[in-house]
């Protein structure tokens, strides 16, 4: 995904349904430049692509998918000059829809940045048998 | 130059480049802003680097967001007068459409500006406002000046 390569995303696990995804720091994503914290928005890039990573896993034939929606808790700001993980997990899936819960966090999964959770739709043969657009 | 310096020069100038340029991320996406009758609607031009998923192609779903979330910052900076950037609480976004090869555009309405929180809706489009690409609805921690 180009976004993610322009972001400097990288893949640090993933597993059946889970996936954790590493965003190094950078001044280009800087929101407020007083105080050199990273904008919420390149935490939620970061929690959309680890949901889309971990959701695609999650089935036992990887199924194209949609995001739905997210709903993203701000709990404390970045520290700067420091990477930013997202763990993703899917706590459910349906034929139609995958359940995604995330952290966002820097040091210790125990101190998280964001809290996180989503629902993407599979789409595509399978989902309700017919090709569907989303 | 301190943010709400910067803030402060780009309403009195109506610089709409100025206001952007003070937050960078705003910047890196290609975000710009025009103002109409105190509304101001932000437009993410379209570039190779903010593509999600280069098959359809569509836009990151992050992008998105992210321009949603910063249409809502910069109105509540537009029209609060504001020390500090706005600290978002929580931001849920609903995607609604496939974001194209093309611009987007973004307004937000503050529904409740309080003492402490302001409520944000923020909807983006493409070609047609009624047929929205993404739409948010968020909180943010406000330190309105004295």
């Amino acid at each position: 995904m180009p976004h993610n390569r322009a972001l400097g995303i990288e893949a640090v696990l993933a597993t059946k349904g889970m996936a954790i995804l590493k965003l190094p720091y950078d001044e280009r994503l800087v929101g407020n430049p007083e105080n050199g914290v990273s904008h919420g928005g390149a935490v939620t890039s970061l929690i959309d692509a680890a949901c889309g990573f971990a959701a695609i896993s999650a089935t036992d034939v990887p199924r194209r998918l949609v995001t739905l929606d997210l709903r993203i808790d701000y709990l404390r700001p970045a520290t700067p000059e420091a990477p930013l993980f997202a763990r993703a997990q899917a706590y459910h899936t349906t034929r139609d829809i995958a359940f995604m819960q995330a952290q966002a966090y820097q040091d210790d999964i125990v101190d998280l940045i964001a809290h996180a959770t989503g629902t993407f739709m599979f789409v595509g043969k399978g989902a309700g048998g017919t090709e569907r657009k989303s | 130059m301190k943010l709400v310096d910067i803030i402060a020069r780009a309403k009195s100038e109506k610089d709409f480049g100025l206001f952007v340029d003070a937050i960078p991320y705003a910047k890196f996406l290609g975000i710009s802003v025009k103002e109409e009758n105190g509304l101001l609607r932000a437009r993410l031009a379209f570039d190779d680097h903010i593509v999600g998923n280069p098959a359809l192609p569509a836009i990151h779903g992050g992008v998105v967001g992210a321009l949603l979330e910063n249409a809502a910052i910069l109105q509540l900076l537009w029209t609060q007068q504001s020390v500090r950037v706005p600290k978002t609480i929580t931001i849920t976004i609903d995607y609604l459409r496939s974001a194209g090869p093309k611009d987007t555009f973004a307004v937000a309405h503050v529904t409740k500006l309080g003492g402490r929180v302001a409520n944000v809706h923020a909807t983006a489009w493409q070609d047609d406002p009624d047929k929205p690409v993404a739409a948010i609805n968020a909180n943010f921690l406000i330190t309105p000046a004295e």
